[in-house]
């Protein structure tokens, strides 16, 4: 497979990868943090009959590791919005803080994802319901290599409160053109995610079921 | 932060009517303004951050923060007031303001994080520290987070409100965050292309009055005269152009009224009674039940949000009396 689509996010450069072609909607895949995008298609996903990508996330595999850190959720969110505008209509998997950035994308979004799984992996909790004691994280890393020090100290401290995440669901469920647009495989339960479980226009299924649900509901 | 009027077009009849073009690139005078009197940089990160000084370098420091869209510039009455009653103050171009560096990613910790390499650039000593507006919000973070820091918190406008909007729906609510965050979106997908309007002196100063309606075109004309930079089409303003005002995230105001309430050091408050845009929206019975023990509270009668520029003599006579 030839090497990765750059894409430009403000001053950032995002790596897409391409893992395999297909017939249907892509399937972009959301890693946790730390990690990078997978170079083959993972098992779990290896169902989908769709063209399947796989993001590397600012700070992370071949993706710009910028200078200074002042990560936020909403910013990798605009990560993988940019992969939605190149890709277009999508359905998401993503794994830990991959799986809360789905679904904010899928709120912010709902025209353009088909349906969010999410699923267990590392950075899956954050930094809790509210903000924890106070800490400057000061980090001077000489030659910052990926994981970016900076992504892996802010977000697994940044603050997910549950009723922040639930309005991501209302606005999924109230504007998507599916009637369940996210599923949780995920059986680690963070405050934010439980509030998730609990809410309307959500199920409870592991992450082939929920690939399997999204897989008609392309364009 | 309440966000400001949408930035209307400017037409000419605006303003003072008067424009002549050679006198549109000589960047003005303003009574009491004046430059820094020494200028460094501070590396954060890898982010060169940019330290404005007025006063005496031997005389004691104090740390001012500017507010949002703000820069250290705008303290440049007020500061020479600090300065010549015998304090070295330090002001600070937040990131992607004023000559500081436009970065890479943009979070309120980041910001927290810049002022600690400030401080550590000023000396490792406990030091007061000043916050107008976001800045007040910044170091009341900073404050609470390395108390060992600082040794008097002074808040200019910046006390935590309850921005809850409750006379606002739910439904109106969710609506409003549903559109901020496709817009915030959609601006990001033409970011990396983003430059700020060029304009004359006047034209930038005729746009800033929208966010600060109650302040003086002389002066406006002056901030644009050291917070622009001359490109070959026209002035622009230095400011990041991927940032802008609002925004959406997992905050809440009673997070910080609970950093309010925590606080060991002395705090000076000083709000604006006349309500604007970009207020707080604070009063003193508002903000009253959470002040720490050690706080002095003072309002400014007919004065709005930037007091400090309103009203510089009066506000510096209180910060000097404070600390020293």
């Amino acid at each position: 497979m030839s090497g990765p689509t750059m894409l430009r996010h403000v001053r950032v450069e995002l790596a897409l990868h391409h893992l395999r072609d297909g017939d249907g909607h892509p399937l972009l895949l959301l890693h946790g943090l730390g990690e990078r995008s997978p170079s083959s298609v993972p098992s779990w996903a290896s169902a989908w009959a769709g063209p399947v990508h796989a993001l590397d996330f600012t700070g992370h595999g071949q993706s710009t590791v910028p200078a200074g850190g002042g990560y936020t959720a909403e910013a990798l969110m605009g990560d993988a919005d940019a992969a939605l505008a190149h890709l277009g209509p999508a359905t998401i998997l993503g794994r830990g803080l991959g799986a809360y950035i789905a679904l904010l994308t899928a709120g912010a979004r709902p025209d353009l994802v088909r349906g969010a799984v999410l699923a267990d992996g590392p950075g899956l909790a954050g930094g809790g319901s509210s903000p924890g004691s106070p800490y400057v994280i000061r980090l001077d890393p000489a030659t910052p290599s990926p994981p970016d020090p900076f992504v892996m100290a802010e977000l697994s401290r940044d603050v997910r409160p549950p009723d922040y995440a639930v309005a991501f669901v209302f606005q999924a469920v109230n504007r998507s053109e599916l009637a369940d647009p996210i599923v949780v495989s995920a059986t680690t339960r963070p405050d934010w995610l439980r509030a998730v479980v609990e809410s309307p226009g959500v199920r409870r299924m592991s992450t082939a079921e929920g690939l399997a649900l999204y897989a008609g509901t392309g364009a | 932060m309440r966000r400001p009027p949408s930035l209307r077009p400017v037409s000419d009849s605006e303003g003072t009517g008067t424009d002549v073009t050679a006198e549109e690139d000589v960047p003005p005078d303003y009574p009491g303004a004046r430059p820094p009197d020494r200028l460094r940089t501070v590396d954060s990160g890898g982010i060169a951050i940019q330290v404005h000084e007025w006063g005496e370098e031997a005389a004691p420091p104090i740390l001012l923060t500017h507010g949002g869209f703000d820069f250290a510039r705008t303290f440049s009455v007020f500061a020479p007031l600090l300065a010549a009653g015998g304090l070295r103050a330090v002001a600070w171009d937040q990131r992607g303001h004023g000559d500081s560096q436009h970065a890479p990613l943009y979070s309120w910790d980041a910001d927290v994080r810049d002022a600690v390499a400030v401080l550590d650039s000023i000396g490792s000593d406990p030091i007061p520290v000043l916050g107008h507006s976001k800045g007040g919000n910044l170091m009341l973070q900073l404050a609470d987070a390395c108390p060992h820091r600082v040794s008097y918190l002074v808040n200019f406008d910046g006390l935590p409100g309850n921005w809850a909007a409750p006379d606002v729906s739910d439904h109106e609510r969710s609506r409003m965050r549903e559109e901020e965050i496709r817009n915030w979106l959609d601006r990001r997908r033409r970011a990396a292309d983003a430059s700020r309007r060029p304009g004359t002196l006047s034209e930038l100063a005729r746009r800033r009055a929208d966010m600060n309606p109650r302040l003086s075109f002389e002066w406006l004309r002056y901030l644009a005269g050291v917070g622009a930079r001359r490109d070959p089409d026209g002035w622009r303003w230095k400011i990041d152009p991927t940032l802008r005002m609002g925004g959406f995230g997992p905050w809440r105001p009673d997070w910080a009224l609970h950093r309010l309430s925590a606080l060991g050091m002395p705090l000076l408050g000083i709000v604006g009674l006349q309500a604007e845009q970009m207020g707080m929206g604070v009063t003193p019975e508002s903000i009253a039940a959470y002040l720490p023990p050690a706080a002095r509270l003072v309002a400014f009668e007919d004065t709005g949000h930037f007091l400090h520029i309103e009203q510089p003599e009066r506000a510096a006579a209180l910060v000097l009396e404070a600390l020293t």
